[in-house]
């Protein structure tokens, strides 16, 4: 009878969270908790209709298995979250009231389970689709499309998290630029000295226990007591010699986050980097020496290209890693997006955190996926 | 003659440090002389690191039966079918940052150690379900028929011979998943739990960096010791599992 027990499991917590939590909520302003809007104010009259790709999830479990029901329940899922949007768009358009101006109409729980419900089921029926992971991420990003479309254009404008945006986009815009150019920076000094040291532990054995001893004891550390424990001796470097503050060098801010991220960093990178060249097969070494490869033609013609889907692999570890290491460091003064989500907690503003965890999240999603990709696509071309 | 384990001394340095830190304040006030106050005094650190470990020990108890469960169940006949949406929940949910999920909990259930403990218990399921699953499945499958031709039942095979040969590696998880969350309970001290953490943020909030370093070197040795003491917990899981093959054999 049931064809498809996870979709199963997917669709009764979907209606558990819809019976349980509220879809939207409503607030007097910004800082007060909202009252949940009732389920027959959101569904009133053809609205409803947002609802109508619920059905196929609904009866989804129990269609047979194959290419077309696990088609339809991809798209299905994608209609749910993007007429989910539109309808909390279109509810919190017609609760505002000129007379309440402060007046807010937020996400409410139900919704985002609702959300995350159904892009499980679609996860889950792309992997039934196919075992491709380059398509699969592709079709993952299709999907997305109407939901960023309807975001993009203006549809949800009339909800709080959006109001919020709206309220600081320049400083949510800056907050992203800064949060990515973190990033960025800190891959320069982790791959300038992680690459050499893996390669250094590939070619002596007898170094790779004392150096990842040490980066492992790194790795451990906290991240907010990295950041702090960095604060006083570049403090006391700056005072020492005033002249690495003209360059922008100083106990707080960019400096410590910058180092702290690549000490962490190199952990994954030395890993990775030590294990893709351990994995390169010695026959294909043999082969190259046989048709009198030299040393170096063999590092950069074989072991290089057969040990990059593995370095990849831990560039994604060490990217991912450092989305979420970054929104800690504004603690100490870094800017980005944590600095967004920590005024809004201090603000007790939730939108204002969501503001915040939303796109941190989305960019650790997308630098995840994009780097899947790229490794999926080193190791299709390596074969 | 025989190393002298790191352990042992990071233990004790532990241990001096949070029951000795006031005897630092001296050095602390000579280090930083325009702090007026050179030592975090408004919590004691003994009660600031007992609260982080039930914290963390808690949620870390709480991530290991549910997260061990989970394996167990995805990986018999029954819940196969539920492997790959386990396998999407872990990888997904661990590119989400651990902040994110702490920053999630707040609002939607109310500051306090509550929604830290639950959000710190969530997060921590991940690398345990994970590992338990790795660790299940690197089972030689020989073992798994050799056990079933003796006659043992599913329930028998599972905990006498799976479970202890997962052993190793599930440690490894668990080990994975008490050290993020020994680091993002101290994360958690900005949504008001205690923790070592609140030192650090009264700190950084108030430009004391004497608080700051206290509460970082506490945390940090902390968590050294935490992770040294699961690497021997590890080293004596492989060496009992290398033991019981010895025996039988």
């Amino acid at each position: 009878m049931v064809k498809n027990p996870v979709l199963l499991v997917l669709v009764v917590a979907a209606l558990a969270a819809a019976i349980v939590l509220s879809f939207l909520s409503h607030a007097p302003n910004r800082l007060l908790s909202g009252q949940p809007v009732p389920w027959g104010v959101v569904l009133e009259g053809w609205r409803s209709l947002a609802f109508a790709p619920a059905l196929v999830l609904l009866a989804g479990p129990f269609l047979p298995n194959g290419r077309i029901t696990h088609g339809l329940v991809a798209l299905a899922a994608s209609a749910l979250i993007a007429g989910m949007i539109w309808l909390a768009g279109d509810v919190a358009r017609s609760m505002a009231d000129a007379a309440a101006p402060a007046a807010r109409t937020s996400f409410g729980g139900a919704f985002w389970i609702l959300a995350v419900m159904a892009a499980l089921a679609a996860s889950d029926a792309l992997q039934k689709l196919t075992r491709e992971p380059a398509l699969r991420i592709g079709l993952a990003l299709l999907l997305a499309v109407p939901a960023v479309f309807l975001v993009a254009d203006g549809f949800i404008d009339a909800l709080s998290i959006m109001k919020e945006y709206a309220n600081r986009h320049a400083v949510f815009a800056a907050a992203v630029t800064t949060h990515l150019a973190i990033i960025a920076a800190m891959l320069v000094p982790t791959l300038a000295i992680g690459l050499p040291l893996g390669l250094l532990v590939h070619r002596r054995q007898g170094l790779g226990r004392p150096i990842f001893a040490v980066l492992n004891i790194i790795q451990t550390v906290p991240s907010i007591a990295l950041f702090g424990l960095l604060i006083a001796p570049l403090a006391a470097l700056v005072a020492f010699a005033p002249a690495l503050a003209r360059l922008g060098i100083s106990g707080i801010g960019v400096t410590p986050a910058i180092i702290a991220l690549t000490l962490y960093s190199l952990l994954p990178i030395v890993r990775s980097t030590a294990a893709g060249l351990a994995a390169v097969p010695t026959a294909a070494i043999e082969a190259a020496r046989g048709i009198g490869m030299t040393r170096g033609q063999i590092f950069r013609a074989v072991e290089v290209p057969l040990a990059l889907p593995v370095l990849v692999a831990g560039l994604r570890v060490t990217v991912v890693q450092a989305v979420g290491l970054t929104a800690v460091a504004a603690l100490i003064g870094a800017g980005g997006l944590g600095a967004i989500i920590f005024q809004g907690l201090n603000a007790s503003a939730i939108d204002l955190v969501m503001l915040g965890v939303v796109p941190l999240v989305g960019i650790a999603v997308l630098a995840d996926l994009a780097l899947k990709l790229a490794g999926a696509m080193l190791k299709a071309r390596t074969g | 003659m025989r190393r002298i384990d790191p352990l042992i001394p990071a233990a004790i340095a532990l241990v001096a440090l949070v029951l000795g830190m006031p005897a630092l304040k001296p050095l602390f006030a000579w280090m930083f002389p325009d702090q007026a106050r050179p030592l975090y005094e408004q919590d004691s650190f003994l009660s600031l690191t007992l609260d982080h470990l039930s914290l963390v020990g808690i949620s870390s108890a709480v991530s290991v039966v549910v997260g061990v469960a989970v394996a167990i169940f995805v990986t018999r006949p029954s819940g196969r079918a539920f492997r790959p949406l386990a396998e999407t929940l872990t990888a997904a949910g661990q590119t989400f940052p651990p902040i994110a999920v702490l920053a999630i909990a707040v609002p939607l259930l109310g500051f306090g150690p509550l929604p830290a403990l639950i959000a710190l218990a969530l997060y921590g399921l991940l690398p345990v379900t994970e590992a338990t699953v790795a660790g299940i499945e690197q089972v030689p499958a020989g073992v798994r028929e050799a056990a079933r031709g003796i006659g043992m039942s599913p329930t028998g095979i599972l905990a006498r011979v799976e479970l202890p040969l997962a052993a190793p590696v599930i440690v490894a998880g668990i080990r994975t998943s008490v050290i993020i969350n020994i680091g993002t309970a101290a994360i958690a001290s900005t949504v008001g739990v205690k923790t070592l953490g609140l030192p650090i943020i009264v700190g950084l909030s108030g430009f004391n960096t004497a608080y700051v370093l206290q509460g970082a070197l506490v945390v940090g040795l902390l968590a050294a010791v935490v992770d040294l003491a699961f690497d021997r917990l590890g080293g004596f899981l492989g060496r009992w599992n290398r033991d019981r093959v010895a025996k039988t054999a």
